[in-house]
């Protein structure tokens, strides 16, 4: 094994595996008139390892900048949500919850609007990056949706006195939970069998249904869940419990974005390790 | 119109569709969906009687009595439009209290009372804290 990499390693490298499926892309006729006249071969260079390389490129220092941002602002967020701000006049202690649910539900709405601009360009530009990025996004928004229920839930028993209840609001989000899951089994199902991620893709744009419901459940519905308490005219949350959130809101999206880059380069040296063995087989 | 364009005309079309959809469903849900009957929804849609509801609004200020055994408490739930007395017998929770957002479960009565068999805190957007809520309010602070 260890031997076989060795001597395929100094071979000049051709364009990482699949180019009979990337070919159809580069051989789609429907998209030539706005290409220059390469031949496909090097349109689908171009597809396959241009622009991934170049994204690499930026995502590979991008990522521990992310990282090392995210960590820090969060670090900063805790300690001044948990010591810096006061206590409720209603709910007390567990008021401070708040920096990390409302985190939370940004980040789990926030991923399938990403889930939602990768599958459009996948669908209209074909980006060669969308499927990946799909693929990254789904398992961080999913735990950060996850994250979003259970702290609303702890938060829930005390304040309203039940730790859930099948209002508007929660049930949206939790729907948005299962939605995660079943694009994150779709996408996995397509890919395993070599799919170009255009059903995943159309999933994904479907899915983006539920943001209003989530986003207009407490405007429109009588629900348990408060109405929104930040808008773009102000906040009804007082200054001086406000002040972390948007710090708290500034570390969780810069580590969601890290994690998100970590796991879109683990799917191109994944595809780019497979393409490898597979051109070792035939050799 | 070049293939590309025509997808993004198709994609954003079917989007807008979508999403129009939902609204639309939304608006049109708006009773089915809704977790509580306001006092005003009882009375302009007739009392729901025989079936388990959840009746939401807020406690009147100077509306809940406690009765001597200690456990029956009788308040008065408001919408600013209509009212509905309430009876439960339980613990309330640690929010309940007046001039402030609740849910009770329950069942109306055909004289138009209603008996809750449970009672939620409901609570609104406003945090802040207990020096600006001044002293009418006991805050549950850990600190001294």
């Amino acid at each position: 094994m260890v031997s076989m990499r060795h001597r395929a390693l100094p071979k000049p490298l051709p364009p990482a595996g699949g180019l009979k499926k990337r070919g159809r892309w580069a051989s789609n006729t429907d998209d030539a008139p706005e290409k220059p006249p390469y031949s496909p071969v090097i349109v689908a260079t171009l597809h396959i390892l241009a622009n991934p390389a170049r994204f690499l490129k930026i995502a590979r220092p991008l990522t521990g900048i992310f990282l090392g941002l995210g960590i820090v602002l969060i670090a900063v967020a805790v300690w001044a949500g948990l010591t810096r701000t006061p206590p409720d006049y209603l709910q007390g202690e567990t008021v401070r919850i708040l920096y990390i649910h409302v985190p939370a539900a940004w980040l789990g709405m926030g991923g399938w609007s990403g889930i939602a601009i990768a599958s459009l360009s996948l669908i209209v530009w074909r980006h060669p990056l969308a499927q990946v990025a799909g693929r990254a996004i789904a398992w961080p928004g999913a735990v950060f949706t996850a994250l979003c229920l259970a702290t609303g839930s702890i938060w829930g028993r005390p304040t309203w006195g039940t730790w859930w209840q099948w209002d508007g609001r929660l049930t949206s989000m939790l729907l948005l939970l299962f939605v995660y899951l079943g694009y994150i089994a779709l996408a996995r199902a397509d890919a395993d069998r070599g799919g170009d991620g255009r059903i995943p893709a159309l999933y994904g744009l479907a899915g983006t249904a539920l943001l209003p419901v989530i986003r207009y459940s407490v405007v429109w519905w009588n629900t348990l869940h408060q109405g929104q308490s930040i808008g773009l005219t102000g906040s009804s949350i007082d200054k001086s419990l406000l002040w972390p959130l948007p710090i708290a809101l500034g570390g969780f999206t810069f580590l969601f974005a890290a994690i998100v880059l970590m796991r879109m380069r683990t799917l191109l040296a994944k595809a780019k390790a497979e393409a490898r063995m597979r051109r070792m087989a035939r050799a | 119109m070049t293939p590309k364009s025509q997808r993004l005309t198709l994609a954003l079309l079917a989007l807008a569709a979508i999403v129009a959809a939902v609204l639309l469903a939304m608006s049109a849900m708006k009773d089915q969906a809704a977790f509580f009957y306001t006092p005003s929804d009882a009375k302009a849609q007739g009392l729901p009687l025989g079936k388990a509801v959840r009746l939401g609004g807020m406690v009147q200020a100077g509306s809940v009595h406690r009765a001597p055994d200690g456990v029956t408490v009788r308040f008065i739930v408001t919408d600013g439009k209509a009212t509905t007395p309430v009876t439960f017998a339980g613990i309330t929770p640690d929010l309940f209290r007046e001039k402030s957002g609740v849910v009770a479960e329950g069942q109306f009565q055909p004289d138009g009372r209603f008996v809750a068999t449970n009672l939620l805190a409901k609570h609104d957007e406003k945090y802040m804290p207990p020096e600006m809520a001044g002293n009418m309010h006991e805050s549950r602070s850990l600190e001294p």
